[in-house]
């Protein structure tokens, strides 16, 4: 396939005023939507608004600039893999791998969002209005100052924060009734860095090995107000109001959940 | 508890010869010597000793002598010593055996049952002394059909994907820092970048000081996504998915908490001190079209300009899965057998799971072309290689390149004494302690990497010329040019060979 940057040419697809694209992405393969980006950005654009998405993956990907991205429509898998500076604000679903070791930037999704959400990501946040699929966090690690944020607005399944390394996880379970706890299960198996706060309660049948609960610290506290009020900027919903509803925090025991495991 | 394991080795002083120099005492990082200033004499604790023959080299007078413990178990074919003594260690500690290096087991080695045509009469030899002999090799996708356009130095093949060039069809084997020194892995990026060849990080990341080598380097992507960061997939030649290894197929790994020093924590991009885990699979492959997935995820980050491998360890379905890999749009198939090295393996699955890989790539090589898709992906093998005949036998089978992982270690001083995973490698290499690493000068064993690939690439020549060939090229694949001694007729179909003789 042969990337049509032609089309950049072409007033129905591709317009531009100052520093603000518009890409109508109806026709477009990935391909050819990711290279107009990318050479959109290069350009020195600030903001593109891109309608009629359906389906394409990568959106964000090799782009390393502080661009924002606005998506009407539904992204592809994948959306910010390897992300490192944009902002991409998602008006409707987005599908698996949000943020698939993502290292910089911003994610906003105002609807729900697949599997492997945060897959291995190590840098900056990801907020999502609505629930998550499986596995999500699955491997999110943190290094120096670097400590990625994925906040859920409702529920995950299984699996979450799966070997997570560190990173903040918060999962705020709008969907449900205060005192309903999450159903998700084996969340946090093999966690050994980071943290994971459910607002309401979790049975800790549904725990991995190895996670501790414990209630949030002030220190704690001041990061998920400071989160939840970035949520409820985005998507809307009054921060006290979430905040009363009251946190547990779920960490590792160990920073080497396997240290025993061998003969030496 | 009282431990009821032999040590594996005696350590002999010939106290005549002996000086207490003490250097042994200072070499050894296993702690194995002792030098008692009151008796001024050398003990030695040779329940600590693994045989790397550290001491033996460094001594100054030779009066060391390192040998197998000649104490016998009573006689059993089923429980030799070796079985014993892991039963032993294993009711001792309760743990699963680790072990490093390669599976050393008495499966064939299917090379030394191969042997090479030569030209007699009817086609001359070729002198590559004097005549011109072409071991450059170009790994990527080829074309379907060869269409060209423009003119001149104009003129561009049209379809071709990023090819990376290698001046010898030798490659050096993911091997991670984290599993090896820093001095090592510059070692071998200097070497490669000599060479005109590439090296590949494995897993764990690239550190900043090896940036300036990129062009010679190609960066793994695995389950881990260790150190997995846009400049990373820039400042890589190629890419490489790691689904698995051959010294340890279906499993993924950990690299001890204790081993992630600040530098490592920086590289791999994870927080000091704790265990870096592999997953085994990587959780956004769960299928053929979910690794296409990724493989066009790591080509889109990168503007298309790089190819991208993905390295599978030989298994039972090694073909089928090649196939696959394929067909998702890679345009390097790596494939790592048996025998394939690594840092730390649990014991049982290094020496239990894999097949050879001169079978897998026979199998790969027949199964690509039979398909009609062997142009679209170039295939590297890995895993047993020990001198220039293996890496011949291996194009001949079939393959376009080799990856050498042991070998490399070995040029640089390694005596594949299997301690890899105590990162106390007294020959600096298998280490981040900065006492043992310094011990690898990277400008010397840089040297011994270039000699020893030089000389192959040398002997490669000859070899060639024998056969009256002049470029390895012609010898891709060219099954016709090899003959197998004492294999059976299943194994010699499925090696694609005629016996000796035929
Ligand atoms: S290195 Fe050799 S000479 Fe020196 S103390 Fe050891 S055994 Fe004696
Ligand atoms: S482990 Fe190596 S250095 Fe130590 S005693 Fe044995 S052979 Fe010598
Ligand atoms: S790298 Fe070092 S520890 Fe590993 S086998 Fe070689 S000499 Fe032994």
């Amino acid at each position: 396939m042969k990337i049509d940057l032609e089309r950049m040419g072409d007033p129905r697809v591709f317009r531009r005023d100052n520093g603000h694209v518009h890409i109508d992405a109806s026709e477009l393969h990935y391909r050819e939507l990711n290279a107009m980006i990318k050479q959109a950005a290069l350009d020195g654009a600030t903001l593109m608004e891109i309608e009629n998405v359906y389906g394409q993956r990568y959106i964000g990907s090799g782009v390393r600039l502080p661009v924002r991205i606005e998506i009407r429509g539904i992204p592809g898998n994948d959306l910010g893999a390897f992300m490192d500076g944009p902002e991409i604000v998602v008006d409707r679903n987005a599908q698996d791998g949000v943020g698939n070791t993502m290292n910089s930037g911003n994610i906003v999704v105002h609807g729900r969002a697949g599997d492997i959400v945060a897959m291995g990501m190590r840098g900056g946040s990801i907020f999502i209005r609505g629930s998550v699929g499986y596995r999500a966090a699955i491997h999110m690690k943190e290094y120096m100052k670097h400590r990625p944020v994925l906040v859920i607005g409702e529920s995950c399944q299984d699996f979450l924060g799966e070997y997570m390394a560190g990173g903040v996880v918060v999962v705020l379970g709008l969907d449900r009734d205060p005192g309903q706890g999450l159903r998700a299960r084996h969340v946090g198996t093999g966690m050994h860095g980071g943290a994971i706060y459910l607002r309401g309660d979790i049975d800790p049948h549904n725990l991995g090995k190895g996670v501790e609960v414990s209630e949030p610290e002030e220190a704690d506290l001041e990061k998920l107000r400071e989160l939840v009020g970035r949520f409820c900027a985005y998507f809307g919903g009054d921060p006290a109001e979430i905040m009363a509803g009251g946190f547990v925090k779920l960490a590792p025991r160990s920073k080497r959940p396997y240290g025993s495991l061998y003969a030496y | 508890m009282k431990s009821y394991i032999l040590p594996e080795f005696l350590v002999e002083r010939d106290d005549y010869r002996c000086i207490r120099c003490e250097v042994c005492v200072r070499q050894c990082a296993f702690e194995a010597h002792r030098y008692d200033a009151d008796e001024d004499a050398v003990f030695v604790d040779e329940s600590k000793c693994c045989g790397c023959l550290r001491c033996v080299t460094l001594c100054p007078t030779r009066a060391l002598t390192v040998r197998r413990n000649p104490t016998q178990t009573p006689d059993n074919y089923n429980w030799t010593r070796e079985q014993l003594m892991d039963a032993y260690k294993q009711a001792e500690t309760g743990g699963v055996l680790l072990t490093g290096m390669g599976c050393g087991r008495e499966l064939p080695i299917y090379w030394d049952r191969i042997v090479l045509d030569a030209s007699q009469v009817t086609n001359p030899s070729i002198d590559p002394l004097r005549e011109p002999m072409e071991l450059r090799t170009w790994l990527g996708a080829k074309p379907d059909r060869l269409d060209s356009q423009g003119e001149g130095k104009r003129r561009r093949i049209e379809g071709m994907g990023p090819q990376l060039k290698l001046e010898t069809p030798m490659m050096f084997s993911a091997i991670s820092y984290g599993a090896i020194s820093y001095n090592t892995c510059e070692a071998l990026a200097r070497a490669a970048a000599e060479l005109g060849t590439y090296y590949n990080t494995g897993e764990g990341g690239l550190r900043r000081d090896l940036y300036k080598y990129g062009r010679h380097t190609i960066c793994q992507v695995a389950s881990g996504r260790f150190g997995v960061h846009a400049d990373y997939l820039e400042a890589a030649a190629a890419l490489e998915i790691k689904i698995g290894q051959g010294a340890k197929p279906g499993i993924g790994g950990h690299l001890p908490g204790e081993k992630v020093s600040l530098e490592i924590s920086r590289t791999r991009m994870i927080p000091e001190g704790s265990d870096a885990i592999s997953p085994a699979p990587h959780h956004d492959i769960y299928s053929i079209e979910d690794l296409a997935q990724l493989i066009y995820a790591l080509k889109e980050a990168t503007h298309w300009t790089k190819p991208v491998s993905v390295k599978i360890a030989a298994v039972h379905n090694s073909a089928a899965i090649a196939s696959g890999i394929v067909r998702a749009g890679a345009d390097i198939v790596a494939i790592d057998g048996i025998r394939g090295g690594t840092g730390a393996a649990p014991t049982r699955i290094r020496d239990n799971v894999g097949i050879p890989i001169e079978l897998a790539l026979a199998a790969v090589d027949d199964r690509l072309r039979a398909e009609g898709i062997r142009n679209r992906a170039s295939i590297v093998v890995a895993g047993g290689f020990r001198n220039s005949g293996d890496v011949i036998k291996a194009i001949a089978l079939g393959a376009d390149a080799v990856y050498l992982g042991t070998p490399a270690l070995v040029a640089m001083g390694c005596h594949v004494c299997r301690k890899c995973y105590t990162g106390k490698c007294n020959w600096g290499i298998a280490t981040q302690d900065p006492y043992l690493s310094k011990r690898l000068n990277p400008e010397l064993a840089a040297r011994r990497l270039v000699n020893m690939i030089n000389a192959w690439s040398h002997e490669i020549m000859e070899m060639l010329g024998g056969m009256g060939i002049n470029a390895i090229e012609s010898l891709r694949g060219n099954r016709l040019r090899l003959r197998g001694v004492g294999l059976s007729r299943e194994e010699l179909d499925i090696l694609g060979i005629k016996h000796a003789g035929e």
